[in-house]
């Protein structure tokens, strides 16, 4: 099963999320912004970083490149397709998710392990938990305050379209304390948290069992794995 | 040159960090009748050629749909300049 990982100029997690893949049971493979060939990938990451060194809005001009493009192609016909953190900010600038994400509310770059709650797991990347988990994934961002109209909202609540949301403390000021949704079939989903970090004992966060014993993160790449096997 | 510029504001209700930080120095300089400031983008597309009506027509179209995003920002005004 091959996942692809695309690197923008200024990504900086590219690696890692191939990383993941690998651990998981996946082959990661590379792909590049500027090429419109997906190599014909199951599904595909988009990582985080700051991509286009966040100039114009972070995400807007990673919205633009040609790889995108055909994500975005592609994503309408159900490829699965993952943004994390500067991804998810490519996903809402794509319009592949609504609303969008603006500065933390203390103006503060965050770097913690967050706890989120597992809102919607009838997603391609969230199937293997359970609903309502509580699982613990690194979060570091500036720019991770999720915002959207009331409208836009209310539609995420009713229809079961916030995939995870932040528990015990909300770290940005994101509205309904949300961390990351779902597109409307479940095949799109982005989240500021970075589930990749979160892959390997020895690597992880803390947890009260043991010191970076944490791998929440893998469910995300076994759930697609799982999907994709079976389709 | 002839050029379009484009002007962005952040939305009226959305908090602009920038302008309340420049604000709080401007109180402290003693500018206390300055109530508020807020921040926003002048981009400006510059044209080798005259500008048509349909440049127009594109810039307003990439000011709302690439240059802004609607849900954190408004195009305050999209405006020839020779």
């Amino acid at each position: 099963m091959k996942i692809g990982v695309i690197t923008y100029p200024g990504t900086l997690d590219d690696r890692d999320a191939q990383r993941a893949i690998r651990l998981a049971g996946g082959t990661p493979v590379p792909l590049w912004h500027d090429d419109d060939d997906l190599k014909k990938v199951d599904a595909v990451v988009l990582p985080g970083g700051f991509s286009y060194g966040d100039y114009l809005r972070c995400g807007a001009i990673a919205a633009k490149a040609p790889a995108t493009k055909e994500v975005i192609r592609l994503a309408a016909k159900g490829l699965p397709v993952l943004g994390i953190c500067n991804g998810f900010q490519v996903l809402v600038e794509s319009h592949l998710l609504p609303g969008g994400l603006i500065r933390n509310e203390k103006q503060h770059f965050i770097c913690r392990d967050q706890k989120l709650r597992v809102e919607n797991n009838e997603t391609a990347w969230t199937s293997l938990f359970e609903k309502d988990q509580e699982i613990l994934i690194p979060l570091k961002n500036g720019e991770g305050g999720y915002i959207a109209t009331d409208d836009t909202l209310k539609m995420l609540e009713q229809e079961n379209r916030i995939a995870f949301r932040y528990v015990e403390n909300n770290p940005n000021g994101s509205m309904n304390d949300i961390a990351g949704i779902t597109n409307e079939r479940g095949n799109v989903v982005g989240l500021m948290p970075h589930p990749e970090h979160a892959v390997e004992a020895g690597f992880g966060p803390d947890t009260p069992t043991a010191m970076r014993s944490g791998i929440d993160g893998l469910l995300f790449f076994e759930s697609v794995l799982k999907m994709v096997v079976n389709s | 040159m002839p050029k379009i510029i484009v002007e962005i504001m952040p939305k009226q209700d959305l908090l602009d960090p920038q302008g309340k930080a420049v604000a709080n120095s401007l109180h402290r300089e003693g500018k206390k009748e300055i109530t508020a400031v807020r921040i926003g983008k002048r981009i400006e597309l510059h044209f080798d050629r005259e500008i048509t009506d349909q440049d127009l027509e594109m810039a307003r179209d990439q000011a709302a749909n690439f240059l802004s995003n609607d849900v954190i920002e408004d195009v305050v005004a999209v405006t020839k300049e020779d």
